[in-house]
């Protein structure tokens, strides 16, 4: 009698070139075909739409069709590696860098990796705010020498392509059409909804370094050697409406 | 920037910084409410979830795909730098498209 | 086998549905006839964020039945002892009225291939399956229950039948089975059999939770029909048929209506659970 091995079934679920391994049957007693393509489906179909729940700026900017037939190749080569699916498409940025038929769309893996910074934040742990009193109450001397501590949703995007101008422009009625600028993005989570906010220049050094937990006297000495006339009230405000800053540090 | 000039600098901007929170704070006055979405976002940072069903969408054929044109892609004019190089994460390449 | 300690599960002889996150606050202000809702355990596995406070707070108002897809107990490969974990620490938290999972594999090497796949009913299957639920019932310190498949083919080589083997796994592990009606429909269409007779067959006193759920119609290739277990439709007529049979042989269970693919506004969901809950008050003692 044949064996139908795990490992048989699965080298010809992603094959649809391939026969059904033989061993399989229909009640009366051909083989598989049609119904082994049933399993086929399920995991190919099912992976593609978890692409597309996953990535919804992505499939909007390519098209349905366009993201399908990415999402075919990319379901083959990367399956997932664990069945958290809220997780899946960690691969996916590099390999849509590493397709010809993209490669004059620059900005898809940075957008990708944006749309992974979001799902990661809003799956990450919960923290409480630090109380912004505390903040308030430091010397300036003492406010130079604090070091922070983030939550877990905090996440930091860089890119050389406007990716918060084509998020907003994908996401929000009536955005402006992007141009082309750098831009670098914080993504924060409030409550539950991770929200990404455009850091002005020296703004991703500065939370960078905070996030190395360099206090944050040096962390504007790594932003202004990016920008020199940074200004971290914008950034330390985008941080403290995001509840993301939850308990200061003394120095050392 | 001077030591002094550097301390001041960082406490104006944490003032500057507290009292913009507090306004938003404010005016957000919001209630705990997990069971909605944001106004205006539609929770797709969730993600793909897990299902135990199967699907009569057939769609598991081979690896041949080539563009066609469709999606947001094409409403935006977004080229490669006009050298011809990829844009790249350094801070030279970063700064080249700054507004000066 | 189970010891004594083993927390049996608790969900009520009522009506239950899936939970769907878009469902949030319907269900929590008008249920209706829902007395309990059911998870998949994977969607839950994250560090926190809006999955966890609203499955927090749907714990203090309804009892919740736990449903893995992603354990893969028919698996040729042991189980993934960090998936064990994750789900331990899961139930550890919430103290669930259940936990289920299914008589299928999906985890392949490293690859998990996101459908529940089918295993031959061979003497070395069922020691390998039972050796999986002994370890997971051991490391979660319950009893489980074990799902029967949809099936869309045979395997020449099986030697035991579907409901003989699960009566065969749960006597040997103390196991309790849910027993997805819908399932039953497919297979014994699919496989030409009674759908009645699989029924019948059934270690119907084992038990614990009964499943129902729309499915797609189709034929192969020689025009024979091949219905897909898609949960995107109403529960069809001979299904609820099949489910009043069982329930006249079972007595009231708990039965959950599934609905995964093109989730409906919660009106409809209500209204198949209002279907599921005047089937069982037929039977109520």
């Amino acid at each position: 009698m044949t064996t139908v091995s795990q490992s048989l079934f699965r080298q010809a679920l992603l094959a649809p070139d391939r026969a059904a391994p033989d061993g399989l049957r229909d009640s009366d007693g051909h083989p598989a075909g049609a119904r082994f393509d049933v399993y086929r489906n399920n995991v190919v179909v099912s992976l593609v739409e978890a692409l597309h729940a996953g990535f919804p700026v992505l499939a909007k900017l390519l098209g349905k069709e366009n993201m399908d037939g990415m999402a075919r190749m990319f379901v083959r080569v990367h399956p997932p590696s664990s069945s958290l699916m809220m997780f899946y498409g960690e691969a996916l940025p590099d390999f849509i860098a590493s397709l010809p038929q993209l490669s004059h769309l620059g900005y898809l893996p940075d957008i990708a990796r944006l749309e992974l910074a979001l799902r990661h934040a809003y799956h990450a742990a919960d923290a409480s705010p630090v109380a912004s009193e505390s903040l308030a109450s430091l010397s300036p001397e003492d406010l130079l020498a604090t070091r922070l501590t983030f939550a877990p949703s905090v996440r930091l995007v860089r890119s050389p392509w406007p990716i918060y101008d084509i998020w907003r422009y994908n996401t929000r009625a009536g955005a402006p059409k992007p141009t082309p600028t750098a831009q670098d993005v914080l993504v924060t989570r409030a409550e539950f909804d991770p929200l990404p906010a455009l850091l002005p220049p020296g703004g991703h050094a500065w939370v960078q370094a905070l996030l190395q937990d360099h206090s944050i006297g040096k962390a504007l000495d790594f932003a202004q050697q990016d920008a020199a006339d940074f200004d971290m009230t914008g950034p330390l405000t985008l941080l403290l409406t995001g509840n993301a800053i939850t308990s200061l540090k003394d120095k050392d | 920037m001077s030591n002094t000039a550097k301390t001041l600098a960082v406490a104006g901007a944490v003032a500057a910084a507290l009292a913009a929170t507090t306004n938003t704070a404010s005016a957000q006055a919001k209630e705990k409410c997990y069971g909605v979405a944001l106004a205006g976002q539609n929770d797709c940072a969730a993600g793909p979830g897990t299902t135990c069903a199967g699907t009569s969408t057939v769609d598991y054929q081979g690896n041949a795909w080539t563009l066609v044109d469709a999606g947001t892609c094409e409403d935006m004019d977004l080229p490669a730098m006009a050298d011809g190089t990829p844009r790249e994460g350094s801070l030279e390449a970063l700064t080249r498209d700054l507004p000066a | 086998m189970l010891d004594a300690s083993f927390k049996a599960g608790s969900l009520p002889a009522g009506a239950g549905v899936g939970y769907k996150p878009q469902h949030f606050t319907d269900i929590t202000q008008a249920p209706g006839p829902v007395k309990w809702l059911e998870i998949h355990a994977e969607n839950y596995m994250g560090d926190g964020g809006r999955p966890l406070a609203q499955l927090r707070a749907l714990a203090e108002r309804f009892p919740i039945s736990v449903h893995g897809v992603g354990l893969s107990i028919g698996g040729e490969a042991p189980l993934d002892t960090d998936h064990l974990g994750r789900l331990k620490h899961l139930l550890g938290w919430l103290d669930p009225a259940s936990f289920s999972e299914h008589l299928a594999w999906s985890t392949h090497g490293a690859e998990f291939l996101n459908d529940l796949l089918p295993l031959p009913y061979t003497n070395t299957t069922l020691a390998r399956v039972a050796a999986h639920i002994d370890q997971v019932q051991t490391t979660l310190g319950r009893r489980m229950l074990l799902e029967n498949p949809s099936s869309y083919l045979a395997f020449a080589e099986s030697t035991w039948s579907e409901p003989e083997f699960l009566a065969e796994l749960a006597r040997r592990t103390g196991c309790g089975l849910l027993l997805d009606v819908n399932n039953v429909f497919i297979s014994a269409t699919n496989l030409k059999t009674t759908p009645q007779d699989y029924i019948d067959a059934f270690a119907l006193t084992e038990v614990g939770e009964i499943h129902v759920g729309g499915h797609d119609e189709d034929t192969d290739e020689y025009g024979a029909p091949l219905l897909i277990d898609s949960h995107g439709k109403p529960v069809v007529d001979p299904v609820w048929a099949l489910l009043d049979h069982t329930l006249t042989c079972a007595g009231p269970l708990p039965v959950l209506v599934e609905w995964d693919n093109d989730v409906p506004d919660w009106p409809v969901l209500r209204d198949e659970a209002a279907r599921a809950a005047a089937a069982l008050s037929r039977v109520a003692a």
